[in-house]
C-alpha cells in the first residue's frame, strides 16, 4: 500500500496500521477480555459483579499465571516448552511426599520445588540451545519424563496434613474495601491467597526484565531473527539457554504455588496445564514464531481463559468435555487471527 | 553425515552397512534381543493354545510385540510422511484415535449403548470413521499448510479437544459391543493363530509401497520437506502436499483406532491410545528419519515401530508399572535425539579418528 493512500484514510485505521505488532495483539487481547467479562455480567447475572468472583479466578489460576510467564518468555525467544504441566505435577508430588512422610519444614520444600524446576530448565535449555535440538521434542520428552517420575515417586493421590503447611495454605490476604454483603447480611471481606501475590510479583519482575534490561531486549532480538541477533553481537545460544532456564525455574515456582492452592499430591495434577499456558500466551499476543509478545498480555490471556472457563461452568454446561473444547476453539480462533493479522501486515509493507 | 569418506580400505563394508539408514533400528533391535536373551530366555517362548472362544491362538511376548507393534507401524507410516513434508510432528494422533474409535462404536451401536445385534455393518462403521478421521486430519492440515502454524502447535488444538470430542460423540457413555465378529479385527480370526492386526498392518504396508512406487508422492514429499521455496519454483504446490500428508495420517489413525476399539469391544476415552503419539514420533526418530523434514524411509520407521513395542514389552517384563513407562521412554528419546544431532556426531567422529590414529601410532 502506498504512502499516499494510507495517509488519505486518516484516524483510527491509520493508527491501527502503524501500531507495532506487540501493541496491536495486546490491544486485541485486552479488548477481548473486557468484552468477555462484561458479557459475563450481562448474561450470567450478578455473580460476576462481585469482586470476590474476580479474586477467585485469580486464586485458582495463580500457578497458571506464573507458568505462563515462563512460557511467554520461551515463546518470545522462538522456542516452546510443553513440560511445564509435568514439572508442576512432579513438584507438587515431591513436596507433598516430603512434607507428609518426612515431616520437613516449608523452606526446604520451597527449595525442593525450585531445584526441580531449575534442573528441568538447565537440562532442557542445554539440549535446545547448545545441541540445537528442536525444543518441542526435548520438552515433549521432558513432559513424559516428569509425568512418569511423578508416578514413580508416589502412585496414589493424598492430602498433606503437615500443620505448618496447612496454616500457610489457609492464610488469606484481605483486600480492603472490596468486600460484599452475603445472604445473611454479614459483611465478608474480599481476599486473595499468597500465591496470587507471588504471581503478581512474577508478572511485574518479568515485565521489567523484558522491557528495560539489555538481556530482556536480546530475548526479543533472538526470537525475531536469529541471524541478525548474532550479527548484533548477542550470544544467541546463551540467550536461548537462559529463556529455558527461567521457564523451568518459573515452572518450579508455579508448582509450589499450585501445591499451596490444592494442598495435595497426585499424578493427575495440572494435567493439560502446558496447554493452558500456551493458549494463554497465544491469546495474550505472543507470537509462536517468536520476537513478539508482552507479559501484560499474558496476564490478560490467563484471565480471559479462566473467565471463559467460569462462564462455561456457570452456564450449566458442566460436562467435563466442554472446557477442553472451548479452550481448543478459542486457541484455534486466536491462532488464525494471528496468522491473518501477520500476513496482512506483511503485504501492506 | 559425510563422515568416513576419506577412510580407504579396511572397514569399507562395515561403514557401508553403518551408513544405511535402516542400520539404526536394526542395531537397536539386536541390542534389545540380546539383552532379553541374557536376562531371561523364556521371553522368547511361544505357546500354542486355545482362547476362550475355542479358537487356536499363539501367545507369548513375541506375538504380543507383533500384535501391538502393528498398530504403531500403521501410525508410523503416516507420521513419517507428515514429518517429511512439514518438518514437524502430529501430536494429536492419540486423541484422534479416540475420536475415530468413538465414531465406530457410535455407528455400530446406534442409539442403544448395549445392543444385542450390530446396528450397521462393520464396514460402514469403518468407512464413516475413516471419513471423520480424515476430516480431522484435514483440519490439522489446513492449519499447518494454509495458515502456516507450526505443526506441533496446530495439532495441540486437537490434542486438547480430541478426547472431549470423543466423549461427546457417545454422550460420555461407554458402549459395549457383544457381537464376537467385531472382535476379530483386533484379536484373532477363527482358525488363524496369528493376530489380525498384523495382517492389517501388512496390507497397509503393501498399499503404501504401491503408492510410493507408482506415484510421485514420495519424491514430492521429500522435495517439499527439503526446500519448500525451491519446490514451489519447480511447479509443486507445497501447501497441498503438506495438507495431503495430514489427510493420509488421518486415514492411518482411523485404521489404528478401529483396531483399538475392536480389541476391547468398548472404549475408555481418557485412557485409549494414551501416549501413543510419543511412541509414533519415537518410531520415526528411531528409523533415522530427520525430524526436521526432508528425506524419509518408511520401512525404517516400520521397523522402528516394532522396536519400540519390543522395548515396551521388555520394560513390562522387567515389572515396570505402566504409568512409569513414559519416564523410561523419554530417556531413550533424549539419548537417541542427542546422538543424532550434527554437533554430537562430529564430536564422536573426531573422537573415533583420534583413537584410530593413536592405534596406528602404537602399531608403528
Amino acid at each position: 500500500m502506498s504512502a499516499n493512500e494510507s495517509s488519505a484514510k486518516s484516524g483510527l485505521g491509520d493508527r491501527f496500521k502503524n501500531m507495532t505488532d506487540t501493541n496491536l495483539l495486546l490491544t486485541i487481547t485486552i479488548v477481548v477480555f473486557f468484552v468477555m467479562y462484561i458479557g459475563a455480567i450481562v448474561f450470567q447475572g450478578k455473580g460476576f459483579l462481585k469482586p470476590q468472583t474476580f479474586f477467585n479466578i485469580l486464586n485458582a489460576n495463580a500457578a497458571l499465571i506464573i507458568t505462563s510467564c515462563g512460557m511467554s518468555l520461551v515463546m518470545i525467544t522462538g522456542g516452546i516448552d510443553i513440560s511445564v504441566g509435568g514439572v508442576v505435577a512432579l513438584v507438587s508430588m515431591c513436596c507433598a511426599v516430603y512434607l507428609d512422610y518426612h515431616g520437613g519444614n516449608i523452606f526446604v520444600a520451597v527449595l525442593i520445588a525450585l531445584a526441580i524446576g531449575l534442573a528441568f530448565g538447565i537440562v532442557q535449555g542445554f539440549l535446545v540451545a547448545y545441541l540445537d535440538i528442536q525444543p518441542f521434542i526435548v520438552t515433549l520428552a521432558g513432559m513424559f519424563f516428569a509425568r512418569g517420575m511423578t508416578t514413580i515417586v508416589n502412585t496414589a493421590p493424598f492430602n498433606v496434613q503437615n500443620e505448618a503447611f496447612v496454616a500457610l495454605k489457609e492464610t488469606r490476604v484481605i483486600v480492603p474495601g472490596l468486600g460484599s454483603v452475603n445472604k445473611n447480611g454479614v459483611y465478608v471481606n474480599a481476599y486473595i491467597e499468597i500465591g496470587v501475590i507471588v504471581a503478581l510479583l512474577t508478572v511485574i519482575i518479568m515485565f521489567c526484565i523484558l522491557r528495560w534490561t539489555k538481556q530482556g531486549r536480546s530475548f526479543y532480538a533472538v526470537g525475531g531473527n536469529n541471524q541478525s541477533a548474532l550479527m548484533l553481537g548477542i550470544n544467541v545460544k546463551r540467550t536461548k539457554f537462559l529463556s529455558h532456564l527461567i521457564c523451568g525455574l518459573l515452572a518450579g515456582v508455579g508448582g509450589f504455588v499450585y501445591f499451596l492452592h490444592v494442598g495435595s499430591g497426585s499424578p493427575s495434577h495440572a494435567s493439560g496445564m502446558e496447554m493452558n499456558a500456551i493458549a494463554s500466551s497465544i491469546i495474550g499476543g505472543t507470537l509462536l514464531t517468536g520476537g513478539v509478545g508482552n507479559i501484560a498480555g499474558t496476564l490478560f490471556g490467563v484471565l480471559s481463559l479462566s473467565t471463559i472457563q467460569n462462564i462455561v461452568s456457570s452456564a450449566g454446561l458442566d460436562k467435563a468435555w466442554w472446557t477442553g473444547i472451548t479452550i481448543a476453539a478459542m486457541l484455534c480462533l486466536f491462532l488464525v487471527i494471528q496468522s491473518i493479522v501477520m500476513s496482512r501486515k506483511k503485504k501492506s509493507r | 553425515m559425510q563422515t568416513n569418506t576419506q577412510k580407504p580400505g579396511i572397514g569399507k563394508v562395515g561403514t557401508k552397512i553403518f551408513r544405511q539408514q535402516i542400520f539404526i533400528p536394526i542395531a537397536a533391535l539386536l541390542l534389545l534381543a540380546i539383552f532379553n536373551l541374557i536376562r531371561d530366555p523364556s521371553f522368547y517362548k511361544i505357546t500354542f493354545g486355545y482362547n476362550n472362544l475355542g479358537d487356536p491362538v499363539l501367545s507369548g511376548s513375541l506375538i504380543n510385540i507383533l500384535d501391538y507393534g502393528s498398530e504403531l507401524a500403521i501410525l508410523a507410516i503416516g507420521m513419517t510422511l507428515v514429518t517429511a513434508a512439514s518438518g514437524g510432528q502430529d501430536i494429536s494422533v492419540g486423541a484422534a484415535m479416540a475420536i475415530s474409535g468413538s465414531v465406530v462404536l457410535r455407528v455400530l451401536c446406534g442409539t442403544n449403548t448395549r445392543p444385542e445385534t450390530l446396528q450397521a455393518p462393520i464396514i460402514v462403521a469403518f468407512l464413516v470413521s475413516c471419513v471423520v478421521a480424515m476430516l480431522f486430519g484435514a483440519f490439522n492440515g489446513v492449519l499447518v499448510a494454509y495458515f502456516k502454524i507450526q505443526p506441533m502447535v496446530a495439532t495441540l488444538i486437537l490434542f486438547t479437544a480430541g478426547r472431549s470430542i470423543a466423549a461427546w460423540i457417545n454422550n460420555n457413555e461407554l458402549p459395549i459391543i457383544s457381537d464376537p465378529s467385531f472382535g476379530y479385527w483386533g484379536g484373532f480370526i477363527p482358525g488363524i493363530p496369528i493376530p489380525t492386526p498384523f495382517f492389517i498392518a501388512v496390507a497397509c504396508m503393501i498399499i503404501i509401497a504401491l503408492v510410493l512406487r507408482f506415484t510421485n508422492l514420495g519424491l514430492y514429499t521429500q522435495a517439499v520437506g527439503i526446500n519448500e521455496s525451491s519446490s514451489k519454483l519447480n511447479g509443486l504446490n507445497p501447501a497441498f502436499i503438506k495438507f495431503l500428508s495430514f489427510v493420509i495420517l488421518g486415514l492411518c489413525v482411523a485404521v489404528t483406532g478401529f483396531i483399538k476399539v475392536s480389541r476391547f469391544s468398548t472404549i475408555n476415552y481418557s485412557v485409549i491410545a494414551k501416549d501413543i503419539e510419543m511412541d509414533a514420533i519415537l518410531a520415526v526418530a528411531l528409523g533415522g528419519n530427520p525430524l526436521g523434514g526432508g528425506k524419509f524411509n518408511i520401512s525404517a520407521s516400520i521397523i522402528g515401530a516394532y522396536v519400540i513395542q519390543f522395548l515396551t514389552t521388555t520394560l513390562y517384563a522387567l515389572k515396570v508399572p505402566s504409568d512409569a513407562l513414559p519416564a523410561y521412554k523419554a530417556v531413550v528419546v533424549i539419548i537417541l535425539v542427542v546422538l543424532s544431532t550434527p554437533i554430537v556426531r562430529e564430536w564422536l567422529n573426531n573422537l573415533w579418528k583420534k583413537m584410530k590414529s593413536k592405534q596406528i601410532k602404537e602399531v608403528a
